[in-house]
Formats: structure tokens, sequence, C-alpha cells
């Protein structure tokens, strides 16, 4: 049993009943996590591929290619696993509906990959029917790198662990394949409103 | 920037908790690189969902650990051997 | 290793941002000059976080100190700093870490360097070196921004000793009244401060990651040993 400290409450702000995920608390600021030190891509050499489920380039996009492509403006909440919680944020980005567009495919799963090694792991489902965005602009400004800067995928509905950094595409797999955090402990799919945080959640 | 990495030595108490022995004290053979120190020098990102220590070599993950309140999860693969001094007590 | 309960014995206020906490920890079983311990903290409703400390006080007292550096909009500080008050109890774990230490049983030469709240475990070593005789040349390097975010000033015109010398540089005062060294910590004042390579001394550096990744390297590069220099980052902000 945990001593109580008298007249502790830590950084968090509130826990908004209703509002947030069972077991979250928002915050004022925007929390930084990583697993590994800042990329440092430059645009020239960035690009975003998605590999089909053999193995195959389905289709690639630079960083002027990408940036052409049409761009939505996105408010959403995000829940971190780690219990902090941020309502309204603002993003821009690219759906991943449009980079799906045209490619065709019978796999279920994706494997995110970024930069520096991350992985993650979604059903495909998940990236579509507009839940999911490349998003290159936070709060009306470039996402700065700390935050997975150039892009990072944006996937509001699940925990931001999924929202992998720095992203560099996506592979789709016809075999789920747990990512990074999913293969040492993290729940495999990550819905904060089941509070699926850990395996067998 | 919240993600500048520490000193392995700073997830002790961390690890403290599921080794009997001072495990950041023990040497560690990079499993990507085979570069060999001890393991309170690798990188630690301990502002992540959970601890990960990299090689200060190479930056291959060496290990990861994710805790609950229920149990822990611990990957060890990234280091291919584990030299552990008599003295390491914890 | 187990959750140890911590009693506030008594909080000395170190400067306008840091605060001394002196502590009861009836289950200690003791430490070495540079250790730290974890603190949790829980709030009623259960949440709960937890940071690391260095540990201020040498081996051999009855209560551990710790010191700390109020952060804006920290998880514990604000708490640590401006709330806890003699009584107040929280859990800590320790004493952790055996790499960052110094226990005094060789003669080596010591060159400690620290940034702001760095000084904190370096500070345990130069109590340590007092309180057990050691005739071992100690040397304490110290930056801070101005003389009044000066931690234990007066404690360490106390130690200062025939092998014991300390010297501060100060790099954001701006009163003509300092006559001390001013500027930040780089390898001219090491190489001037410091001893040379060739009688290999102990180094320990701790402050924030890049204050410590500055002066490792510049250590490294005046041609001291890589093995010999230790490092104890505090993360971005120290403290």
């Amino acid at each position: 049993m945990s001593i109580v400290s008298r007249g502790f409450r830590g950084r968090r702000r509130q826990a908004g009943a209703g509002l947030v995920p069972p077991g979250q608390y928002l915050v004022d600021d925007f929390p930084v996590l990583s697993a590994g030190p800042t990329p440092d891509t430059a645009l020239e050499d960035w690009d975003f591929t998605i590999d089909d489920e053999v193995g195959g380039a389905a289709a690639r996009w630079t960083w002027d290619e990408f940036r052409s492509l049409p761009v939505e403006d996105v408010t959403v909440d995000i829940h971190c696993v780690t219990k902090w919680s941020k309502l309204g944020t603002r993003w821009q980005g690219v759906s991943i509906d449009t980079l799906l567009e045209g490619i065709d495919t019978a796999a279920e799963f994706a494997v995110a990959f970024s930069d520096g090694g991350y992985t993650t792991n979604l059903p495909l489902e998940d990236l579509q029917d507009g839940r999911a965005w490349v998003a290159f602009g936070f709060d009306g400004e470039d996402l700065e790198p700390e935050h997975g800067g150039p892009a990072r995928l944006l996937v509001p509905h699940l925990y931001f662990w999924k929202s992998a950094k720095w992203v560099r595409g996506l592979r789709l797999k016809q075999q789920d394949e747990p990512g990074f955090w999913e293969s040492v402990g993290y729940h495999n799919y990550g819905d904060p409103w089941r509070e699926q945080r850990y395996w067998d959640d | 920037m919240d993600t500048t990495p520490l000193d392995g030595n700073a997830t002790a108490g961390a690890l403290a908790e599921l080794f009997a022995f001072n495990v950041t004290m023990a040497m560690t053979t990079c499993a990507h690189c085979r570069d060999t120190r001890s393991m309170a020098e690798l990188r630690a990102y301990v502002r992540a969902p959970g601890i990960v220590l990299r090689c200060r070599s190479c930056g291959g993950v060496q290990l990861r650990l994710v805790q609950s309140t229920e149990r822990a999860w611990l990957d060890l693969r990234g280091i291919e051997v584990l030299q552990i001094p008599a003295t390491a007590t914890v | 290793m187990r959750w140890l309960e911590a009693t506030v014995a008594e909080t000395i206020p170190e400067t306008a941002q840091v605060v001394t906490l002196r502590l009861d920890v009836p289950a200690w079983r003791g430490h070495r000059a540079g250790q730290h311990v974890d603190v949790k903290l829980t709030a009623d409703d259960g949440y709960s976080a937890q940071r690391s400390y260095s540990i201020a006080s040498p081996p051999g007292i009855d209560r551990i100190e710790l010191t700390v550096q109020r952060i804006d909009d920290g998880e514990l500080s604000p708490w640590l700093t401006t709330v806890a008050d003699a009584g107040d109890r929280f859990e800590l774990r320790g004493p952790v870490g055996g790499w960052f230490v110094w226990d005094g049983d060789d003669t080596a030469p010591v060159l400690l360097v620290g940034g702001g709240s760095g000084v904190v475990p370096l500070m345990a070593m130069l109590r340590h070196h007092a309180a057990s005789g050691s005739t071992a040349a100690m040397h304490l390097i110290y930056s801070a921004r101005t003389l009044g975010d000066v931690i234990y000033r007066q404690g360490l015109e106390e130690l200062a000793g025939p092998h014991r010398a300390v010297s501060v540089t100060l790099t954001r005062e701006s009163s003509p009244d300092w006559a001390g060294r001013r500027g930040r910590v780089d390898a001219d004042l090491l190489a001037e401060l410091g001893w040379p390579p060739s009688i290999r001394p102990h180094c320990y550096v701790c402050g924030p990651t890049p204050f410590v990744e500055a002066v490792a390297d510049a250590l490294v590069a005046l041609g001291h040993d890589p093995a010999r220099v230790k490092t104890e980052r505090f993360g971005p902000t120290g403290g």
C-alpha cells in the first residue's frame, strides 16, 4: 500500500469526468516521450512508402509530392498510455485514405515504420474511413522534431504510442506483427476507452 | 526537450525490482555491434512508455522494460551476454 | 528493492529555487557518496509519479538529505520544495547506482565538475572526503548561473581545506561585486583548474545533459582516460 503524501497533486490538471478515457488526466503542456534519439532526416531525403503484402512497393511520395496532396485540418483528442490526455489538439495532415487510394490489397494489417527503427502495428481498417492521417503540422505550425516532425502518424482513436513519430511508411501485412511496444507488454490494439494498455487487458 | 538520454545508472532503481543484484554494474556486450561496457554507461531513455537502454556505440536497443502494477516485461535480446561482477550486490 | 517510508524531519532552503530535505528513513541501510534515490509521491486519488534525486549527505549520518531544485510545472519538485514540511511522508527506493560513486578507498586525485543542481552528488563526495579524513586531492569546479543560484554556498566555503578545493564559475552574474570567475566550464577552464591527464584523476561530471556532454567531451579531448570520466546526466533541465 502506497503512502499518500499530504497535498500532492502532480502536474496533471484534472481527471475530466466523461471527457477522457478511464484512468487519464488532462495536461496543459505536450509531454515528449521517446524511446531513442530524435532523428534528423532532411526533407530532400524524406519519402513515405507503402509496401504491399508481398513486399512490393505499392506507392511512394517524396516530400514535395506528399505536400501537394490534399490536406485536412483536424481537431482531435489524444490519449497517451502514460495517462496524460490533451483535448482539442489541432493538426494538419494528409488522410491515410488519400494515401491508400488506388492501392489494391487483401492485407488486413499494417505496420507503420519510422526513422530510428520504431514500429507499431494496427488493423488496416483502423487507418481508414477518416480515422488516421500523416500529420505534418501541429497547432498551425510545422510539426517540431521532438513531436515527430517532419511528419508523424496520427491515429487518435488509439493510445498515442500508435501515432508513430517520424513515420516513413506503412507495410501492409496478411498477419499481424506486433511493433516496438506491442512486443514487450503493451496491448496489441490499444483502445483507450476500454483501457487496453497492456497484454491481456 | 524531454528525450535527452540519461546514463544507464539512472535505471538502477527500476531494474533493482527485478534482479537480485545491481544489474547496472554488469558489463553488457551489444548484440548488434559487440561493444562491451558497463550497463551504467548505456544511453537510457526513461521518458517513454517504458525504459529503453541503447548501445553508446551503435545506438541499437539493448534492453526494453515495461512495467504495469501487476507485472513487468523485460526484453534483453539486444544484449549478447552479461558479465556480472561478484561485487554487484544491490 | 522495496519502497521505504521517509518522513521529513526538516526543510532547509538553499537558494530561491532549491530546498534540502532532511529525512528520517527507519529502514535505511546506508549508502555510498554519489548514489541516488527514486522518490515516489502518491496523491489521495491514487495518482503517483516518480523521480530520482541524488543523496546530498555523506555516508554515516543518521538522516539522509536530498537537495531538490524546483522545476516550474515539475511533477514532484513543486511539492518537495514548497509543500513538504516536517512530518510529511513519502516513499523512496534506494540507495541506487553503484557506478557514479566515490568511496575514498584510493588516494588518486579527484576532479568533480558540477553544473547547477549537478553539484548535489558531488557535495556528498566532498562531505565524505572531509568526514573520512581522506588525503586524496579533490577539486570541485561548480558552474552556476548567478551567486544567488550557488547551492551550499556556506557549506562549500567551510569544506575547502588542504586537500579540498572549490572553484565556482558564474555564467549569468551581472553584479560587478562578484570577483570570481565568469563563464562556462570549457576546455580552457578545465585545463587551467583541473589536473593534467598524466596524473590520472578520477573525474565525475554531473548536471544537465548538455552540460555533462560538453564537459565530458572536453575532458576526453584534453587527454583524460574516458574510463576515468564518469557522468551523471540529469536530463534536459537538470534537477
